[in-house]
């Protein structure tokens, strides 16, 4: 049924009883073109392209839980494509574009919200960083301004500019940044995947590989073998576990990066605010809610919660820029389980396994690039080569010293 | 979370900084050894790049920068943060066998 | 029926007074509070406002149970709907009378009206209405609310694209939200400290108490906190009988014994919110939330780091609501909040109040009421029949005991008129009432025991769910453990408390239980009523039984999708009322079991905790730690412009009178240095004493080049890389003898180099005879640069200190004698590309040294200089630093290829060979001057070549270390460029979009300043 003003207030006379499930809740069959692991964001988001770019739509999207239960559904919604690097600068702007038609692509709507996104600087040689990631946006044609401090203080005259550690000199900001309803996402990407008919199958957690001759013909599952044309993984903070039952050994480790949330108020922040130097960002939800993090908590973890340490640092980063905040409550803090990668940038590849796909390592990054990841990796599946924006995400690429590491801190996933 | 560390007992976490898993092995080799050069860049991969990011018990480096400035190697769980043991770390990182004589 | 103060009129309103100097006569306002008895203190009347109408209560009462005494029914309006609410509970779960307390920096947004002790001047005002509480124009929404259902927004507000920004989210935004945040800093001040016990006991009820005494008086130290102002927990407000005396009483000795315990401490108006790994509790004092300003030298709120061994958790239960048509109106309140507003507030929520209840607990409200007074319209309970202990006082008062369901309540913003009642028959009568008292059943506060993620377990007889598996070290006992007999939560609070105590090895007597009786608790699950209407599931979101079931019609049946789809759960008050409820009606629609649906993951914090507690004082200035270079007071006062590296403050300039910006301040030093000598504190730099036998052979595999050939008194510049073949960091560093070398590093990197040795010494390479020890924080070290610098020195130095260029040459070290006797050590190393030396002296000695170097060097006219100049010089040396050591260069890059040893294995290397990373096409350092001499350079713009039109194919590097030369007069730089060593001399366009520019430029090589070195050689 089509979402639209007109059909909620059709609903809205007969109690809306008229509306039927998003997603279908269909029993498994027994062989599919396609096997999607993982309903997150990028899972749904690869079977929604498969069927709707690629034409294939016997499709199946196994989720262990519910979708959306890993990162899709615990971030912190922010959307940019303000990276630096060659392999990266495209990659996001790629997804950028397609957030920015998303909702009707979907009839869903997501929020996508283009309030913008204002990375802080204190320093000349912050600045100069800035400056250099700044004009590489624009030189790939991405919008980047960089403001003065004044320019700042106009926009965000809230924050601390007295602070005599980090003094605001300016801002590196992008307009077309912001947010979007993160479980919107995931249920808009379901729903439009399902139109399609591709089947999402909740509860039906993935416990090995079937192989022929090498090959890739199936997975087990707890709700029985399925065969599989092709089986790709989309299982960010679980990679390595599931990549394992293939015999693979992949360079990313699983950390817990913590958010937090705060009780609700009336609008105070328009866009998104990032402190780097403080290892701070915040935005502030529809709903009211301020929404923040920081750093890694630093360690490796499957355990989604992290400990006071990290929320410590990361409410000090807050009343650093923001002293204004000092009474309002923190509400609820939760964990992602972060699949960092070595140089902490994505994979999305082939695997050495004959008929096994591979998109893992989003770091703390992987919801922004929810859609360009899905596309990217469904012309993967479909094709057998690289889309173009994706196609530095490669998995020999550390062999090869092809690295891309935008904060140059090497093969120390809890420093990216 | 708290760590004991062998020398200086039961502390904070934010004494101790984190590098990861303890089972990779720094390749031994020397120069002019006759070490295969493609074999010694992929053991240097694996090395470098390649983790079993261990769901479970895992062996792993600590090092103790706001105490006694010692490595140390703590088993813990992954899925709960539960420390089992945590020991000195003296030569853990060394490797016994070079690729060359593999 | 005399038992409270006949009602007065309200009369003045105080919205153009000055609230506190028309404070009502004590008592005068307060036209619902009894006339005797309740917890609080008559001789302590205290004035507010809420609203800016003037009102008393006492010491003693919360803002919640003044304003129930104070007759105050409409306290706030709902988050979505904008509908009436008042006050439902009397504690921290209160999802709905929410209030903005105190004004301008110290407004505070969302707090609850049960929690917020009363104090003299308080003002509290209603949020998330406009203009006015009683006139709230956005209570249009609940005309709305056929259209606004769960999840409305995801279907529409999707055309056209642009107005979303434009539109429709700003006036979501707007409408969204409770309170307002304080438009200012903070004022005040947070505490963070830490304790350390065996057991930790949560909760203060007859459980927490029990287990608090067993613990201590076995023996263990023992931590007692409790968010309340007073020990008692629901004893406070039911009362009951303890070893024969009033459970007041018993409350009271058991405090005086706690208290004469050495080894146990009460903490009172402190809340457990979290439990962490190792055994760390997250707890927060509201140490000033009490009074209207914290007193001098005192903090608002203070954050406790509880390390415990042992914990028992004495939580409690919550009371759950009905979900039934209008059971959100203004005047319904759970039962247990109407006996604790009665009896430890002596404050009536109503005069005539209905009782809806399906257990035996909501009963002992008809005997609160009874005792106060009051009058009650009838008990409507599903079971049709009083309890069997209420049964000769149902008769004996001739109370209506009626069988059914609470089916709908009228009123309006004024509270309850009255109540309908349907029968099992389906019967339908209207009661008057002006308060409808609900209960539900009770659920275990089970939060604490689920924040390690286990899941809690559904019981059956008490229609509940209990704790399952609790963090390592917790118990919960008592009624947050299922236990809701008086009796048995002391014995059970009294079996944690021993056990936990003997987890610990403290065996001591502990005594035994105190006693109690044991009374029943039946109750019959009533989830949901069927009756037609708004029926409130979570009372703060406005999330409706309806909402539920469209959520389970269109797929969202999971709980956590259920939370997300509909909001249930998400508002201050975590779900912590509506939560099961939801979940039930859930189970219900989806035809699985209440175990099968499952709950939500229980989060931290149990109860929210203000920003500022987890910050503490670590923010402004003390954000993070300051560190000081040895001469910094000295260069303070010379009026030094300091910047911040790391997290040390270096002097960056020293500004002259006449001089009016920073580039004549730099420049002037730079051509100092350049023209006669100058000086610079260089202390910040990574130091790091290398000692043993083997220390060459360690350096050797830790730095690309050798040092084990270093000869005893030079000097090397060393570059290391890290193990991925990547530049890890640079420095020079000197062999002082045999066995003894000494590092230096940069400023940036001296943790990170310190921690990676003690990796390569310990881990990797045990063996090897090498001591480490870092000695950043032991030496001052300065530059001293310039053609006249070795005069200067002579006039410091000894003059037997030979420091010729052949007593003393290029790359040299060594300890020298200064006039009056001091050693120092001398270092003949150059980063300027001058004629120039370092010298180190004991820190201490960083102030004297730098006034020293002031007056040896006033007859060259020495001039002490900063970091500007450091760099410019470096820059115009082309020499690399931080912008060049970005962490993606290789040494080939930065031009210091060569230096890689063949000879020997070091850290890095093999990775270093990559193909990519020895690609001919990277980006190497080169130099960079603009074609217009006059034009200024700026670091981070693009470099493209002429003629090309920039994009990501003709993008070829971009420009790093910037500096006006002055030695040279015009701007120059360093910049990373595709194949830049073959290419000197080329012209190429610089883009700098961001900054609006566009110009050529021609790559050099980097050393733009005495490329053959002649003078540092000097």
């Amino acid at each position: 049924m089509k979402y639209s003003i007109f059909s909620l207030a059709r609903a809205a006379l007969t109690g809306h009883r008229g509306w039927t499930r998003a997603w279908r809740d269909p029993a498994p069959k027994s062989r599919y073109d396609v096997i999607i692991i993982g309903g997150g964001g990028h899972g749904l988001a690869t079977a929604y392209f498969l069927a709707r770019e690629y034409g294939i739509r016997n499709v199946a999207v196994l989720e262990k839980g519910w979708i959306g239960s890993g990162n899709a559904g615990r971030n912190t919604t922010i959307i940019r494509s303000n990276y630096m690097l060659p392999g990266n600068v495209g990659f996001y702007e790629l997804s950028m574009k397609l957030w920015e038609r998303m909702e009707q692509d979907l009839n869903y709507n997501t929020m996508v919200s283009q309030r913008g996104i204002i990375n802080l600087y204190h320093s000349d040689a912050q600045r100069d960083a800035f400056a250099r990631r700044g004009n590489s946006m624009r030189i790939n044609g991405i919008d980047a301004e960089l403001l003065d401090a004044a320019q700042i203080r106009k926009e965000l005259p809230f924050l601390n500019y007295a602070n005599p550690r980090f003094p605001i000199m300016g801002g590196l900001a992008q307009r077309r940044g912001g947010t979007a309803r993160h479980d919107a996402v995931v249920w808009g990407y379901a729903r439009a995947a399902n139109d399609l008919g591709v089947d999402i199958i909740q509860n039906c957690e993935v416990t090995g590989f079937q192989r022929t001759d090498g090959r890739i013909t199936g997975v087990e599952t707890t709700r029985g073998p399925i065969g599989a044309g092709k089986v790709g993984m989309a299982v960010a903070g679980n990679t390595s576990r599931v990549a394992a039952m293939a015999g693979l050994r992949l360079p990313v480790e699983s950390h817990v990066l913590q958010a937090f949330v705060t009780e609700a108020i009336k609008p105070l922040l328009p866009g998104v605010v990032t402190f780097g130097a403080g290892h701070f960002y915040i935005s502030q939800s529809d709903k009211g809610g301020l929404v923040f993090g920081g750093d890694l908590d630093g360690y490796n973890s499957y355990a989604q919660r992290g400990n006071m340490p990290a929320m410590e640092d990361v409410c000090e980063g807050g009343m650093a820029i923001m002293p204004m905040i000092g009474r309002v409550r923190l509400l609820r803090q939760w964990g992602g389980i972060m699949d960092m990668s070595m140089d902490g940038t994505p994979i999305i590849d082939k695997t050495p396994v004959d008929g096994l796909y591979l998109n893992a390592g989003w770091c703390y990054g992987g919801f922004k690039a929810t859609p360009a990841s899905g596309l990217t990796y469904a012309h993967l599946i479909a094709r057998d080569e690289p889309h173009h924006e994706a196609s530095r995400f490669r998995l020999d690429r550390f062999l090869r010293g092809a690295t891309i590491d935008e904060k140059g801190q090497g093969a120390q996933p809890n420093l990216h | 979370m708290r760590i004991a560390c062998p020398f200086c007992g039961e502390r904070e976490l934010g004494e101790f900084s984190y590098l990861g898993d303890a089972a990779p092995r720094r390749p031994h080799y020397a120069v002019d050894d006759g070490s295969d050069p493609v074999k010694l860049a992929e053991a240097f991969h694996d090395y470098v790049y390649l983790r079993d990011n261990v769901a479970g018990t895992m062996r792993e480096y600590w090092y103790h920068g706001g105490g006694c400035r010692s490595w140390l190697i703590a088993e813990r769980d992954t899925r709960t943060h539960e420390f089992k043991s945590v020991q000195v770390a003296p030569g853990a990182g060394a490797s016994v066998t070079s690729p060359a004589g593999e | 029926m005399s038992g409270y103060i006949e009602s007065q009129p309200l009369g003045r309103t105080a919205a153009t007074e000055d609230a506190a100097a028309n404070t009502p006569a004590a008592g005068a306002t307060q036209s619902h509070r009894l006339r005797a008895g309740g917890l609080i203190d008559r001789q302590k009347p205290l004035g507010f406002t809420f609203d800016g109408k003037a009102m008393t209560g006492y010491a003693g009462d919360t803002l919640a149970s003044a304003l129930v005494a104070n007759g105050v029914k409409l306290v706030a309006r709902s988050f979505k709907y904008h509908r009436p609410r008042g006050i439902m509970t009397a504690g921290p779960e209160e999802p709905s009378a929410l209030v903005e307390m105190r004004g301008g920096a110290r407004r505070e947004p969302n707090t609850r009206a049960t929690t917020q002790e009363l104090y003299d001047g308080l003002c509290a005002n209603s949020q998330n209405r406009w203009p006015s509480l009683r006139r709230d124009f956005m209570a249009v929404n609940s005309l709305l609310s056929p259209i606004f259902v769960a999840g409305f927004y995801y279907k529409t507000f999707m055309w056209p694209a642009k107005f979303w920004e434009a539109i429709y989210e700003p006036m979501i935004r707007r409408a969204a939200g409770l309170g307002k945040s304080a438009g200012e800093a903070d004022p005040d001040h947070y505490d963070k400290v830490w304790a350390h016990c065996d057991v930790l006991v949560a909760g203060a009820g007859p459980t927490g108490l029990s287990a608090a005494l067993a613990a201590g008086r076995a023996g263990a130290r023992v931590i007692l906190v409790e968010e309340d102002t007073q020990l008692g927990g629901r004893l406070l407000s039911d009362g009951g009988e303890i070893d024969g005396m009033q459970a007041a009483e018993w409350v009271q000795r058991t405090e005086a014994e706690l208290n004469a315990l050495p080894n146990v401490r009460i903490m009172k108006r402190t809340c457990l919110f979290g439990v962490y790994d190792g055994g760390v509790h997250g707890a927060l004092e509201r140490v000033a939330d009490h009074v209207p300003v914290p007193g001098p030298h005192q903090v608002r709120q203070r954050l406790w780091r509880i390390v415990a061994r042992r914990s028992v958790v004495g939580a409690g239960s919550i009371e759950r609501p009905v979900v039934f048509p209008g059971n959100d109106r203004p005047g319904v309140m759970m039962a247990s909040a109407v006996r604790t507003y009665i009896n430890r507030f002596a404050a009536l929520p109503g005069r005539n109040v209905a009782l809806f209840t399906n257990n035996d607990d909501g009963w002992r409200t008809v005997e609160a009421i009874h005792r106060a007074g009051g009058q009650l319209a009838a008990v409507v309970d599903p079971r049709g029949q009083a309890p069997v202990e209420y049964q000769s006082l149902v008769k004996a008062s001739g109370l209506r005991v009626l069988s059914g369901f609470v089916s709908d309540v009228r009123g309006g913003i004024d509270g309850v008129r009255s109540v309908t009642v349907t029968g099992k028959d389906g019967r339908r009568q209207e009661l008057a009432a002006d308060c409808l008292a609900v209960s539900g059943g009770w659920n275990p506060n089970v939060g604490l025991s689920c924040f390690h993620r286990g899941r809690p377990e559904w019981r059956e007889d008490i229609a509940a769910f209990v704790p399952g598996d609790c963090p390592p070290g917790m118990r919960m006992a008592g009624a947050a453990e299922g236990t809701f007999a008086l009796g048995e939560c002391l014995r059970a609070g009294h079996a944690a408390g021993l056990a936990a105590a003997s987890d610990c090895g403290f065996t001591e007597d502990g005594g035994s239980a105190a006693e109690a009786g044991d009374e029943a608790y039946a109750i019959s699950p009533l989830w949901q009523v069927p009756a037609k209407g708004k029926a409130f599931v979570d009372f703060q979101h406005d999330v409706t039984a309806s909402d539920v079931t469209l959520a389970q019609r269109e797929g969202y049946e999971s709980v956590e999708h259920l939370k997300r789809y509909t909001t249930l759960g998400m508002a201050t008050d975590q779900g912590k009322t509506s939560n099961i409820n939801g979940l039930a009606i859930m189970a219900a629609v989806s035809g699985r079991s209440i175990p099968q649906t499952g709950t939500t993951i229980y989060r931290s914090p149990y109860s929210p905790v203000a920003i500022g507690a987890f910050a503490g004082h670590n923010r402004d200035e003390n954000f993070h730690a300051w560190r000081l270079a040895p001469s910094h007071q000295w260069a303070a006062a010379r009026g030094a412009v300091f910047v911040d590296a790391g997290l040390w403050k270096r002097a960056q300039w020293f500004p002259q009178p006449g001089e009016s910006d920073w580039l004549q301040s730099v420049s002037r030093e730079v051509n100092a240095v350049r023209n006669g000598v100058g000086f610079c504190d260089v202390s910040t730099l990574g130091k790091v004493d290398v000692r043993g036998g083997d220390a060459g052979v360690f350096l050797d595999r830790v730095y690309i080049n050798a040092f084990s050939s270093l000869a005893v008194g030079r000097a090397r510049y060393g570059l290391m890389l890290r193990e991925d073949g990547i530049v890890m960091d640079d420095g020079t560093t000197s062999r002082l003898a045999e066995d003894h070398y000494f590092m230096t590093t940069t400023t940036a990197k001296a943790g990170p180099v310190m921690q990676h040795l003690e990796f390569c010494r310990q881990v990797l390479w045990p063996e090897l005879d090498v001591q480490l020890s870092s000695a950043t924080d032991q030496w001052a070290q300065f530059s001293i640069a310039g053609p006249n610098t070795r005069a200067l020195l002579q006039a410091l130095c000894d003059p037997d200190e030979d420091l010729s260029n052949e007593g003393f040459p290029f790359m040299g070290v060594r300890e020298v004698k200064l006039r009056g006797g001091m050693k120092a050590r001398l270092f003949r190393i150059s980063f300027s590309g001058e004629m120039a030396f370092e010298i180190s002296v004991p820190a201490r000695f960083g102030n004297a040294m730098a006034e020293n170097l002031m007056i040896a060097g006033k007859p060259f006219g020495v001039t002490p200089y900063g970091t500007e100049a450091l760099g410019v010089m470096r820059i115009e040396k082309g020499h690399v630093a931080g912008p060049e050591l970005n962490g993606i260069s290789t040494a080939d890059d930065l031009g210091l290829g060569k230096m890689m040893s063949k000879k020997k294995d070091f850290i890095g290397r093999i990775m270093a060979g990559r193909e990519a990373l020895t690609a001919p096409d990277r980006q190497v350092v080169v130099g960079i001057k603009p074609v217009d001499r006059n034009r200024r350079l700026r670091s981070g713009a693009r470099i493209v070549p002429k003629g090309e039109r920039p994009g990501p194919e003709t993008d070829q590097g971009y420009t790093t270390s910037i500096c006006f030369s002055p030695t040279l007069n015009h701007w120059l730089g360093l910049a990373f460029v595709q194949r830049g060593r073959e290419r000197f001399g080329e012209i190429v366009r610089i883009h700098d979009p961001l900054r609006g520019e566009e110009y050529d430029a021609e790559i050099c090589n980097p050393v733009f300043y005495d490329p053959e070195g002649v003078r540092q050689r000097g």
